[in-house]
């Protein structure tokens, strides 16, 4: 087990330069930052040529990229034309987006779960068919309709909810949110589970299992269940990196100041010290969040043994 | 019987989830009225440092605007140049200026306003090695290719132009006669500086200390900023609330929707896709004013196809193929005016302004316009490309229109495409490279209400705005005649001859001017936007 782990965190060292360096190349690719600062009009030359050697932008390509990954190992993701460290966007950005994708992930889990089991059992029912077509529904809404359309409803319609959210951005207004950024992962995960609890219902160590005399919620929960979970948790998985990069329509519906929102102004003013550090440090977050999807085999179906 | 408990929970789950919800809404708006009540306005994210010589966009100008007040201030009706810590500003031969600070003003830490505060201010904004995106408004002052070489390092850290002579006076040299110069002294760029902003820089930029009606009360980079009455504000424009609360909103239709839902006081920019049904929501809580931008579409004249003899009829040919009025009713909902001359209606006939200048080449006559294309040489290549990013705003959407207009009058399908390019960034450096295919969307905000700010720096030879590189001797004369011109009015004929040669030459399409628009809750009154479209904060009334 230590083993495979360090194998997977070696691995990892060729993904994580491979995936900045293609950020980094794709960034620079769209041109010079230096001119879209000075709103309608040239910056006069001599400005903006100090302004490209403060940001190293007069320096070649590749040795910009090699001063940056320095940087970068010691804590330094440079300084955004704001004149604010990325690092202290980070600090405001990540822990809003934590709480997001917290809330999300225990929307697929709990609901998305749970429907599946309940639908996996009662295949062909007319509550099977009922979920089968809200999920249908769900996945085939964009993101932004169903977002607007709660926000319209909850937030202005009815009054339930704040359509923004504020800058504490809590547990508690994020649900909405939450749930909205939720939506189609937790569509799928409901299908998911349902194939998976369906396939193995009939399987024979379910018929032992009933044969054994055991109670229903014990033969549903450790025996059917735990097995039907693997595809499941390897989707929810690789959805954590997914919900806190791609969570950037939902943000700016909610007025969410969180990872999507800091990328988006960093691609808009193609600012690259806060492009290149985010996504550096979502790719660490996807690696990581696969890593321990795999040990959590493992730790579902015994026989998987990792060396 | 089971997979339907399971299936109940699920509905209770979600009923839970709703209550929870209601209980996280509703704690907004409110807050108490009178001269104490403090209303919330929309926001969004300074692009740079909010210094008051690097603030170049409308964001970061709206807090300068609170907390700063400079020599002169624009009126927020009239436009016209008032003074405001100036007791007057003094010359003889529109070259060299004696400018008098009035005595009792001080910065909101209880710092004095003297004559070193201003000379201090505006060396730290030419100084090259302070980075300064707005260093340029100091270049008709002496010294400053000293201070700010367009090549190398500077050899001198300050303007040799400007000495202080007592203690609220200094006197100004400028490299070149330019008569309305105390007019431009309103822009935000020639705010004085307090001594902490130099001691330490890092505090102040946390924290910004001016001499304006509001202080900075908290500051929370990149989400709010509180701004609170200051009680001792010795001018006479006191704010007549209780403060602002600035909120940066992720998109501005986020901000409209909590306006619509009452936890927001003003949105000062109605998106695009909101105008259609602003009033029915607003009522007559929704203003759209005149402000000082124009929409152009200029000419690559560094291009020979676009420089030679006769082209001005194909310009003006192109000109007279776009239908202005349909496209602003139509796409911008009348936010937007039909432009006849290069300037803006909010500088007033009296400041230049003059209705109809561009006369018949202006006017929408498809026939006529395919017979002077025709006449002219017809398009270079065939076919023009109109570029613009297509990274914000309604481009794509207007550009396609004047596009289609154009292909109407010509009766030609592919004569007029537009050319999108992805970012704003990309397209100011096609732009500064001068690799243009074609016409291109431009846009000029102004920095001063004055009709030179229209004039030089767009189509002066080498001028830093003048992205098509046009150049005409006459025009150039005209222009230096008018700045040496001492009487004002005299001076403003003078420009508006110089307007004349830009029409006869077509020198740019002028396409409309734009408005500013905001809307507002029912709790605030005497809501304004001034030239620069910011919203006049302190004559807000909260009820």
């Amino acid at each position: 087990m230590g083993r495979y782990v360090i194998r997977r965190l070696l691995q990892m060292i060729p993904v994580f330069i491979g995936a900045t360096l293609l950020i980094f190349l794709m960034v620079n690719v769209m041109g010079d930052p230096i001119a879209g600062l000075c709103g309608e009009r040239q910056c006069d030359p001599a400005t903006a040529a100090q302004l490209r050697k403060e940001f190293g932008l007069d320096k070649p390509l590749w040795q910009q990229y090699l001063t940056y990954m320095g940087n970068v190992f010691t804590g330094d993701f440079g300084t955004a034309f704001t004149g604010q460290p990325v690092t202290e966007l980070m600090a405001d950005a990540f822990p809003v987006t934590i709480r997001l994708t917290i809330v999300a992930i225990l929307f697929e889990v709990v609901i998305g779960i749970l429907l599946g089991v309940v639908t996996g059992l009662r295949r062909g029912r007319p509550i099977d068919t009922g979920v089968l077509l809200l999920t249908l529904v769900v996945i085939s809404i964009p993101t932004f309709v169903t977002g607007l359309l709660l926000q319209l409803l909850f937030g202005v319609e009815w009054g339930w909810i704040r359509p923004s959210v504020s800058t504490d951005a809590t547990f508690g207004e994020l649900i909405v949110p939450g749930l909205v950024l939720a939506s189609v992962s937790l569509a799928y995960v409901t299908r998911l589970t349902r194939t998976s609890i369906a396939e193995n219902k009939r399987s024979d160590y379910v018929r032992t299992a009933v044969a054994k005399g055991l109670p229903r919620h014990r033969v549903i929960t450790k025996h059917l269940l735990r097995n039907s979970l693997i595809p499941v948790v390897t989707f929810i998985g690789t959805d954590i990196g997914a919900l806190m990069g791609g969570a950037i329509v939902t943000e700016r519906i909610f007025n969410i100041h969180g990872v999507g929102y800091q990328l988006y102004q960093g691609i808009v003013r193609q600012n690259t010290q806060t492009v290149v550090g985010f996504v550096t440090v979502l790719v660490l977050v996807f690696l990581v969040a696969n890593l321990l999807v795999d040990l959590l085999y493992a730790v579902l179906d015994p026989r998987i043994r990792y060396a | 019987m089971r997979g339907a408990t399971h299936a109940t929970w699920a509905v209770g789950a979600a009923a839970v989830v709703l209550v929870a919800t209601a209980c996280g809404g509703g704690g907004g708006g409110g807050g108490s009225g009178g001269a104490s009540g403090v209303l919330s306005s929309s926001w969004g994210d300074p692009q740079n440092p909010l210094e008051p010589s690097n603030t170049n966009e409308v964001q970061g100008g709206k807090v300068l605007d609170m907390i700063f007040r400079g020599l002169k201030r624009y009126d927020a009706k009239t436009g016209a140049a008032q003074n405001m810590l100036a007791q007057k500003i003094d010359t003889s031969d529109s070259q060299n200026f004696t400018i008098t600070v009035k005595d009792g003003w001080t910065f909101s830490n209880g710092e004095p306003v003297t004559a070193q505060s201003f000379v201090d201010a505006w060396n730290y904004g030419a100084s090259l090695k302070n980075n300064q995106k707005n260093a340029y408004f100091f270049g008709y002052i002496e010294g400053y290719d000293k201070v700010h070489p367009e090549t190398g390092t500077q050899s001198a850290n300050t303007l040799s132009g400007l000495k202080v002579t007592g203690p609220h006076t200094f006197t100004v040299k400028l490299n070149q006669k330019f008569s309305t110069f105390p007019d431009t002294l309103g822009y935000v760029a020639f705010a004085p500086l307090p001594k902490a902003f130099f001691s330490d820089h890092a505090a102040w930029l946390k924290k910004p200390v001016g001499n304006g009606p509001y202080t900075v009360d908290s500051y929370t980079k990149g989400s709010t900023m509180a701004l609170r009455k200051w009680d001792a504000y010795p001018g006479a424009d006191k704010a007549q609330n209780g403060g602002v609360d600035l909120k940066v909103y992720t998109d501005n239709n986020t901000a409209y929707t909590d306006l619509m839902a009452g936890n927001l006081d003003l949105v000062d920019d109605v998106p695009a896709a909101q105008l259609k049904h602003v009033k029915s929501d607003l009522g007559g809580r929704y203003i759209n004013t005149p402000a000082g931008i124009i929409q152009t579409i200029a000419f690559p004249f560094y291009d020979k196809a676009w420089d030679k003899s006769g082209m001005e009829n194909v310009r003006k040919g192109l000109s007279m193929a776009i239908n202005r009025d349909q496209i602003t009713t139509t796409i911008f909902q009348k936010t937007r005016t039909p432009a006849s001359d290069w300037t803006s209606p909010v500088l007033g006939a009296a400041g230049g302004f003059q209705d109809g200048l561009c006369g018949a080449s202006c006017r929408y006559d498809p026939a006529q316009a395919k017979k002077m294309i025709q006449d002219g040489g017809g398009l270079p290549g065939g076919q023009i490309k109109i570029s613009y990013n297509a990274d914000s705003g309604s481009h794509k959407e207007w550009i396609d229109a004047v596009c289609n207009s154009i292909n109407n009058a010509l009766g030609n399908d592919k004569a007029c495409v537009g050319n999108p390019i992805g970012t704003f960034a990309d397209f100011r450096n096609q732009i500064g490279q001068h690799k243009m295919p074609g016409p291109f969307r431009a846009g000029w905000q102004m920095d001063y209400p004055l009709i030179q700010n229209f004039l030089q720096p767009l189509y002066y030879t080498n001028a830093s705005s003048n992205d098509g590189k046009w150049s005409n001797k006459d025009f150039d004369k005209l222009v230096d005649q008018a700045n040496a011109e001492t009487d004002k009015a005299k001076a403003i004929q003078l420009f508006q001859q110089a307007e004349g040669v830009v029409r006869d030459n077509m020198a740019a399409i002028p396409l409309w001017y734009q408005n500013g628009s905001a809307g507002y809750s029912d709790r605030i009154s005497g809501v304004a936007l001034n030239q620069f479209s910011v919203p006049v904060y302190n004559e807000i009334k909260v009820s």
